[in-house]
């Protein structure tokens, strides 16, 4: 099955953030907790999957020359879409995420699904690469926020909170560990997400 | 707009909030062409070229087409569709009038497109309500760090091609982890303005 060849593809062996090195921005600026990795992940996949679809069902029309023009604007009504649908149910989390909504536009994922898959290839097998992609891509946004969230705060408690189960949180890691602000800050992005992919290398070329 | 807030912008723009190294915009293009001092440098200058037309332009698209029209909706829209025409309008100008430029600058152009500090700029001038001249002198100031900061990322870079790395940190993740200490040394000009 194809479709599901595609899919799979997007979550671990072509995995946007881990291996193919895309998106770096949004992977790097709101992953300070698990929660807010999650929220721009699934505003993600969704810009991905919808644009993939379109663009799948139109590339006999969009000339070649213009095509990435086309694309773009493809792309920037989806994300305009998200960012009012934010807006307008999801209002703590478009206030965390700020500038980085309307960047998904510029989310290089986005853009080279395009131009790699689903301007070749036929509508169910863009939609499943999208959906794929936009999965793993959050996962990894995902793993990223829970693990800078927990050295950084020493508990998952911002992403509790969210769920509104605040009682239930990681608090008594708190009597003997000291919290390394450092990883939510700047700098620790930077820092733990070559270290993940680092640590991936090794899990997976190195066996 | 006097002489001294035009200088709080500069130096927030270049160090303090440094576009790259602590706002996280423009990575992929950090990671991707900082291998090279004389590639980066390349990138650097296109970088800057564009971003200051982008900002002058988005300000004007802003104040003049779409608060005028009612139509601040389609903001992401019509921004990323006035950058991508204006970094193909800037390929044609330079490849008529500087073939030399061209030559530096050529293949790193259509990439800018899909700079998300490019974009970043135009939406953070907008959100931050600078007028025509604090956005444009902003739009410089950040680009002007961000070719600061991969300059200094590919010499460090090209360093580290002689060294000896854990072979599962080669290539991004040593790349990252350097970046992550630059960030922090950026850490120090916090402060600077008050």
């Amino acid at each position: 099955m194809r479709p599901i060849e595609d899919f799979s593809n997007g979550l671990f062996r072509e995995n946007p953030t881990f291996r193919l090195i895309l998106g770096m921005c949004p992977a790097l600026a709101v992953t300070t907790a698990a929660i807010n990795g999650l929220g721009m992940g699934l505003a993600t996949t969704f810009v991905l999957v919808c644009s993939n679809t379109i663009i799948s069902l139109l590339r006999k029309v969009i000339p070649e020359d213009i095509r990435i023009p086309a694309y773009i604007v493809v792309i920037s009504s989806f994300v305009t879409v998200v960012q009012l649908v934010m807006q307008g149910f999801a209002p703590e989390l478009y206030g965390i995420l700020g500038i980085f909504v309307p960047l998904i536009v510029v989310n290089c994922i986005i853009l080279a699904r395009a131009e790699a898959f689903a301007g070749k290839y036929g509508v169910v097998r863009s939609a499943a690469d999208g959906l794929g992609m936009g999965l793993g891509f959050t996962w990894a946004l995902t793993l990223l926020g829970a693990v800078r969230e927990v050295i950084g705060t020493g508990s998952l408690s911002n992403t509790y909170r969210l769920f509104l189960i605040p009682q239930f949180s990681l608090k008594i890691i708190r009597g003997f560990y000291d919290p390394a602000l450092i990883t939510i800050l700047a700098p620790g992005a930077f820092i733990t997400l070559g270290l993940m992919i680092g640590l991936m290398n090794l899990l997976t070329k190195h066996r | 707009m006097d002489i001294r807030e035009i200088m709080i912008v500069i130096i927030s723009a270049v160090l303090i909030n440094n576009y790259v190294l602590q706002r996280f915009l423009g990575c992929c293009p950090y990671l991707g062409v900082s291998k090279q001092l004389e590639t980066a440098l390349g990138m650097g200058m296109a970088v800057t070229f564009v971003m200051a037309i982008a900002s002058a332009f988005t300000w004007i698209v802003q104040h003049y087409i779409l608060l005028p029209l009612d139509l601040i909706f389609l903001q992401t829209i019509a921004f990323i569709l006035v950058i991508a025409a204006l970094v193909q309008f800037v390929e044609l100008v330079i490849r008529k009038s500087s073939p030399t430029l061209y030559q530096a600058l050529g293949i790193y152009l259509p990439l800018i497109t899909t700079n998300c500090a490019v974009l970043g700029v135009a939406v953070i001038n907008i959100r931050a309500g600078y007028g025509f001249l604090p956005s444009l002198v902003n739009g410089t100031a950040a680009a002007i760090g961000f070719t600061l900061a991969i300059i200094l990322m590919a010499g460090i870079r090209e360093r580290i091609e002689l060294s000896d790395v854990p072979p599962a940190l080669r290539g991004v993740p040593i790349a990252l982890i350097t970046a992550g200490l630059l960030s922090l040394a950026f850490f120090g000009f916090a402060g600077m303005v008050k």
